[in-house]
């Protein structure tokens, strides 16, 4: 994987690490509160249902799919240029938590909503990989 | 407490030049439109008792009310800087009726204005809006504005079939009122060919469907409905105003397709006891074509999917069943960033004057004005009359 030194690199803080630690491995966690068995992401301190203190970190399916998304044409920074045209979505994760990524491994035309993926990662560097999706 | 209806009234209203305005810094602009509104309500600066402005990209200062308050020389005892944009800034008019209400201060000046064109390189701007999305969980993934506004677009085609010949009804629209607006920024009329046919910038969304980036500013001034007789203008008052905030990111959104314009609606119709019915005249946050629709059906202009029909067929302009956006709105009046919805504000209080000349809608009694900031995040609708209904 070629290097991606001009993009900014995501900082990750007390609350992500765990996050950031399972997409190095190349897996995908969430959280899930062990009192009302809830999923969520991104990553907080309490439950959004029960406000229970128990959540957990947990390795996702990495099944998703399209909620919705867009074929960017113009990149928010040139950092993004030589990715152009890239596709930005927001997908529904197998246990219901929605995230943002981006949809590759395939023409951007083939994308469409309800579409089913799988996650992959994209290494920026030693530390952060970045989850993204493709078709399943 | 009791209702805020027809509690306070704005006496003062005016803007700048907007557009492309090198001749004024962005704290000129704040400052000129304070001016301008003061003239237009027959009061001095020492009259101002409270006063309330917006954060500026151009010329970022942390106590910004505080610093033109100082470059104002007035010292008044409410001053408060509000910190974004969208239905932030409107939501500011929810928090000075308050004040006056409970009687924090007697007379309300808020000024808003910002420089992104003159004082801000287009590209800096840009930037600048980079800034936009989770540090961690969506700004890795490139998203520019426009593509946060194409992801709610797609989602509304999807689930009701909205088209891009309606979303650029709404441009079309926003233009044909611009061409009649001598201020406006952009006042070449557009055909929904001119907006198809322009660049796609974050499929399904053209260069056309995305608002200006400009300068500008627009200031009123708001006090009780009770002094406001005294004035030499006709009071413009507030009959409901209600806020709807539902998320910060727009993955963490309850809904892609119903926002929280809809609890933002419903409780400033309840506050005036009114209903969409009864308005003359919108003034509706348009940063990009589908936010429109996605409005006027949260705001229960049209059943929930019907707003794409609803735009067509000159419906959402002059002379059709709901004027929307009479100045030209974001689209083509001016968007310089935080200040957007004053200038619909403003806008509604000339149309309840009357005072609008070709664009005027004849006879505009009651005037709505909806904002929303973030992605769709945060939601203000606000209610207005030349009578307290």
């Amino acid at each position: 994987m070629a290097p991606q030194i001009a993009k900014t690199l995501p900082i990750p803080t007390l609350e992500t690490r765990p996050y950031w630690d399972g997409c190095k491995r190349h897996e995908l966690r969430i959280q899930r509160c062990a009192a009302c068995s809830h999923f969520q992401f991104y990553p907080r301190l309490y439950c959004t249902e029960c406000f229970s203190d128990r959540v957990e970190w947990i390795t996702a399916s990495g099944r998703a799919t399209v909620l919705s998304f867009t074929i960017v044409r113009r990149p928010v920074t040139q950092a993004f240029k030589d990715d152009l045209p890239y596709v930005v979505a927001l997908v529904t994760l197998e246990e219901g938590p929605s995230m943002m990524t981006n949809i590759v491994g395939c023409p951007p035309e083939q994308v469409a909503i309800g579409m089913p993926l799988k996650v992959t990662f994209e290494d920026w560097s030693d530390e952060i990989s970045i989850a993204k999706f493709r078709p399943a | 407490m009791d209702s805020l209806k027809n509690k306070v009234a704005i006496v003062g209203a005016a803007d700048t030049e907007v557009g492309i305005v090198p001749h004024l810094s962005a704290t000129q602009l704040y400052v000129k439109a304070a001016k301008l509104a003061l003239d237009d309500a027959g009061l001095t600066k020492n009259d101002i008792d409270g006063l309330i402005t917006c954060v500026s990209f151009a010329e970022p200062i942390m106590y910004h009310a505080e610093m033109i308050a100082e470059y104002m020389q007035i010292f008044p005892r409410y001053c408060m800087t509000a910190p974004s944009g969208g239905g932030t800034t409107l939501a500011i008019m929810h928090h000075a009726a308050s004040a006056i209400a409970t009687g924090m201060c007697h007379t309300v000046l808020i000024t808003m204005a910002d420089s992104q064109v003159s004082g801000l390189s287009r590209d800096k701007a840009i930037e600048a809006m980079a800034g936009a999305g989770h540090p961690q969980f969506e700004r890795p993934y490139g998203p520019p504005i426009p593509a946060f506004y194409a992801l709610l677009a797609r989602a509304h085609e999807h689930a009701y079939g909205t088209t891009a010949a309606q979303r650029a009804a709404v441009a079309v629209a926003c233009r044909k009122h611009a061409s009649m607006n001598p201020a406006a920024q952009m006042r070449k009329p557009i055909t929904v060919d001119d907006v198809l046919n322009s660049r796609m910038i974050a499929d399904p969304l053209h260069l056309l469907d995305c608002s200006l980036v400009s300068d500008g500013g627009a200031a009123i001034i708001m006090t009780s409905a009770e002094r406001a007789r005294d004035f030499k203008t006709k009071p413009v008052y507030m009959l409901g105003t209600g806020e709807g905030h539902s998320h910060e990111h727009i993955g963490q959104a309850r809904s892609l397709t119903t926002s929280a314009a809809k609890e933002a609606g419903e409780r400033a119709f309840a506050m005036a006891g009114l209903a969409p019915k009864d308005i003359d005249v919108a003034e509706l946050y348009d940063c990009f074509t589908p936010v429109v629709i996605i409005e006027l059906e949260d705001l229960g202009f049209c059943p929930k999917g019907e707003g794409g029909r609803f735009v067509e067929n000159g419906r959402i302009e002059l002379g059709g069943e709901l004027p929307v956006n009479t100045h030209g709105g974001l689209l083509s009046h001016c968007h310089p960033g935080h200040p957007g919805s004053m200038f619909s504000v403003t806008e509604a209080v000339r149309q309840l004057r009357g005072e609008c000349g070709p664009r005027q809608v004849p006879d505009a009694k009651v005037a709505l004005v909806h904002a929303q900031g973030g992605i769709m995040s945060t939601h203000c609708t606000s209610i207005f009359s030349s009578e307290q209904i």
